[in-house]
């Protein structure tokens, strides 16, 4: 290969330079070089999309999340739906499993058996009679958070006693936890009192004792389970009417108190958040379209300059509408992953539950990023074009 | 000639003007709006959760032990104390009363339905509907239509007509429950024998509890029926409640005068069963702890909730407000090279686009402070159906906060525009 005396390149040295240079079309580097020349303004332009990207992806996973959450709180307030046995009869012993296999493992699942107990009357040597329940401890404490009680029982011959139940028990039972009686149909049972249990409603006039030993003693199978039922009003529903076909000898009843008082809180706190994550989300878009407006309009010269070296009306909108859509993109991506952070932060502080990051919600934070970004784009270049470039070029 | 750039400056750039301040009028309304719900928002979730359903219960002192197995009572009704039905419009004298929703008076009897040998035993359940009292100067209705709103009356098919209502409180007239309805094969407008009395049946109660098996009838029908005129075995009290803390569970007689005070004076449950008891002679007050103590936990996760998100909305705003005033004050860098060049120092430069920004934030947020409040009131409306209403207090906050929000916003463009080279400014470069 010969060469031109004092570095010079002869044409068809500078064509094969050509051909072997990374091939970046100019359009590609005149949006590139527009991003690295002015940094500061393109940073600020990236940075206000980047807020409200991760603003907006926060709140649609919050919006989400919350309603979840919420429902897990909700499901303090004990069953929503309870599972009785038809008048005087006894629930067949299958249907826990089969109640069981409806509402999946999850779910809280409690039996409870009742009887007329009598006992000998601690203050007046007596006969008094009182309402003995059998139940899993284990599951009905999970169940009914709000019981207050000062010492669940451990042993099966253990019992807990309702507030006002303990006056007929024993008036001295308590700290010195005497035994004492009670005799259904003849047969009577032993117990020890392990803990009081209050809770201002029904259960404060009862004696609790465990499934298995209340079913030696008295003979009788559970009559009602409680179920804390998961998931939203319909979802409650259908496991209702599932229960219903599979369970002919039962009654079905949803807690209307609970679901119903549910239904309407959720109801007015989804509304609520609604409206303020529309309204955070259009207070980010109009902080993107304050700035971005800015940024363009910064860059009248290098519109003048583009019509002025004969770019086409096409051509400079394409530039343009191409530079927001990156930056929408780039934007959208960012602030997607910092505001799944924030949203995971705020369900720590708030909820003290992580939320899950719901990767769904990234084609509309994406498509609203970028809607954002063209119309800021496009705005300020309907004005600019009515504008001669000369003018541009001399500054005024 | 301080005051006429100002004017001129606001008079010849109407448009920018106009942008900056519809940026900053949108940043303070959202503002606004979202401080006013986020307020109000404890005391409107804290009236949706009565709808749970009472959350104290009132019983005679000496209350003798219930021997019930789902809804039916195997006692003899007349056995235990009674509380005395003149005494409950006392509950209006509370402390509190502000906060008592609504409160029910109950009385179950046992009774006699139908005649013969078909006659079966069932609890008939003596309450107020909505009921008209009043107490010194204040009237007011109370009952289960407001203590217990999911209970619904139908003619038995689940709907509301104009055939089958709630009865009157001073009427012979009862509800049957939907199950017990079931049972007897009756329905609303037929008349029953009860306790060897004929009543029309007024509607058909759903409640999704025991009361499906009862009748349910005014409070003066179950007192006569039970010849015992003035007698109410419990009474329901719904109040609006402040969650639970550290002062609410202690023991009110081992408190010094001051926490007393303290304690005695905030809607705790606690607090408010203590002032019931006080009120209604030989009574004990406890909180029913299935809503009582729930309804703390729903209540602070919403309010922490909408409180973090209007931290999200003011940030937002705080961030909007600051992106259009540097974009209004960067484009005016040639107008500061000309001042420069024309002597202007630094000083004066600031001074001019500090004042033109403090007039902005101003007016902007005058107007937003006004549309936030609508927004709010809106908002209220149509989610709550009550007003959100703006505390007048926040009026000065909310301008303090907007006219620094403007500032910082600006302070940054400000500097730079005033560190440009007048000379690269008025050739238009940079």
């Amino acid at each position: 290969m010969s060469s031109i005396p004092g570095g010079l390149l002869t044409p068809k040295q500078v064509a094969d330079r050509r051909a072997q240079a990374p091939h970046t079309s100019m359009f590609a580097r005149m949006l590139l070089r527009a991003a690295v020349l002015r940094r500061r303004r393109a940073a600020s332009a990236l940075l206000a999309m980047i807020v409200a990207a991760a603003v907006a992806t926060a709140m649609m996973n919050l919006y989400v999340d919350v309603q979840a959450k919420l429902r897990t709180e909700f499901r303090n307030y004990g069953a929503n739906v309870v599972i009785v046995a038809k008048e005087g009869q006894s629930l067949p012993t299958d249907t826990l499993a089969k109640v069981e296999s409806v509402v999946g493992a999850k779910t809280l699942v409690v039996p409870f058996s009742y009887a007329v107990a009598r006992i000998k009357d601690g203050q007046s040597d007596g006969q008094s009679s009182v309402v003995v329940v059998g139940t899993d401890f284990a599951r009905a404490r999970q169940l009914n958070h709000w019981w207050k009680v000062s010492h669940w029982p451990s042993a099966p011959s253990e019992a807990l006693i309702g507030m006002r139940a303990a006056t007929v028990v024993s008036p001295k039972a308590g700290p010195n936890r005497q035994p004492f009686e009670l005799t259904f149909q003849g047969k009577s049972i032993e117990l020890a009192p392990a803990g009081m249990l209050q809770t201002g409603a029904g259960e404060d006039s009862r004696i609790y004792v465990d499934q298995s030993e209340f079913q030696n003693w008295t003979g009788v199978a559970p009559s009602t389970i409680e179920v804390a039922a998961n998931g939203t009003t319909a979802e409650v529903e259908a496991s209702i009417r599932q229960l219903e076909q599979i369970l002919p000898a039962a009654d079905v009843r949803p807690v209307r108190q609970i679901i119903e008082g549910e239904a309407n809180v959720l109801n007015k706190t989804r509304a609520t958040l609604y409206a303020s994550a529309t309204l955070v989300v259009l207070t980010s878009a109009l902080c993107v379209l304050a700035t971005l407006i800015g940024w363009v309009f910064d860059r009248r010269r290098d519109f003048a300059i583009m019509k002025a070296l004969g770019a086409s009306e096409r051509l400079i909108n394409g530039f343009f509408a191409a530079e927001a859509a990156a930056l929408g993109v780039v934007g959208a991506i960012l602030g997607f992953f910092i505001g799944i952070g924030v949203a995971a932060w705020i369900g720590r502080v708030n909820f003290h539950a992580s939320v899950v990051p719901r990767f769904s919600v990234f084609p509309y934070v994406l498509a609203g990023s970028v809607a954002v970004a063209l119309i800021s784009a496009v705005l300020p270049i309907g004005l600019l074009r009515r504008v001669q470039p000369a003018i541009i070029l001399r500054g005024e | 000639m301080f005051p006429r750039i100002v004017y001129e400056s606001f008079r010849r750039q109407a448009r920018r003007k106009l942008l900056a301040g519809t940026a900053i009028t949108l940043g303070v309304a959202v503002a606004t709006a979202m401080i006013a719900v986020a307020t109000a928002i404890g005391d409107k979730i804290n009236r949706e959760l009565r709808s749970y359903g009472a959350n104290l219960v009132v019983t005679p002192q000496e209350d003798t032990l219930d021997v019930e197995v789902g809804g039916i009572n195997l006692k003899p009704p007349s056995d235990g104390a009674f509380l005395n039905e003149s005494d409950l419009p006392k509950i209006r004298g509370t402390f509190w009363h502000h906060n008592i929703v609504g409160f029910s008076p109950m009385l179950p009897v046992t009774v006699k339905l139908g005649s013969g040998s078909g006659a079966r035993d069932v609890t008939l359940l003596g309450t107020y509907f909505n009921k008209a009292l009043s107490f010194g100067k204040d009237d007011f209705t109370t009952g289960v239509r407001i203590t217990d709103p999911w209970w619904k009356v139908s003619c038995g098919d689940g709907k509301e007509s104009a055939k089958c209502r709630w009865p009157a409180d001073d009427s012979q007239d009862v509800l049957l429950g939907e199950r017990l309805a079931a049972k007897v094969n009756q329905k609303a407008g037929d008349t029953i024998e009860i306790a060897g009395r004929r009543l029309t049946i007024a509607g058909i109660i759903s409640t999704g509890g025991a009361e499906d098996d009862q009748i349910v009838a005014p409070l003066a029908l179950a007192q006569q029926i039970l010849g015992k005129p003035g007698a109410v075995r419990r009474v329901y009290v719904s109040a609006m409640t402040k969650p639970p803390d550290a002062l609410s569970v202690r023991d009110p007689k081992t408190m010094t005068p001051e926490v007393y005070d303290r304690w005695y004076c905030s809607p705790y449950v606690e607090s408010i069963a203590y002032q019931l008891q006080e009120v209604i002679p030989h009574s004990h007050a406890e909180q029913i702890r299935q809503v009582a103590q729930n309804e703390g936990t729903v209540l602070s996760r919403i309010k922490g909730l909408m409180l973090l998100i209007t931290f999200a909305a003011l940030f937002a705003s705080a961030l909007a407000v600051s992106a259009a005033m540097a974009t209004a004050i960067y484009e005016r860098r040639i107008e500061v090279g000309l001042m420069k060049a024309l002597g202007a120092g630094n000083l004066t430069v600031s001074t001019i686009f500090f004042a033109e920004a403090l007039l902005l934030a101003l007016v902007g947020g005058v107007a937003g402070f006004s549309a936030g409040a609508l927004l709010a009131r809106q908002i209220g409306r149509s989610i709550f159906n009550s007003q959100i209403s703006i505390e007048p207090v926040l009026f000065p906050i909310i301008i303090a906060i907007a006219v620094f929000v403007t500032f910082a916003g600006s302070a940054a463009a400000i500097r730079r525009a005033v560190k440009f080279d007048p000379v690269f400014a008025l050739r238009g470069e940079g």
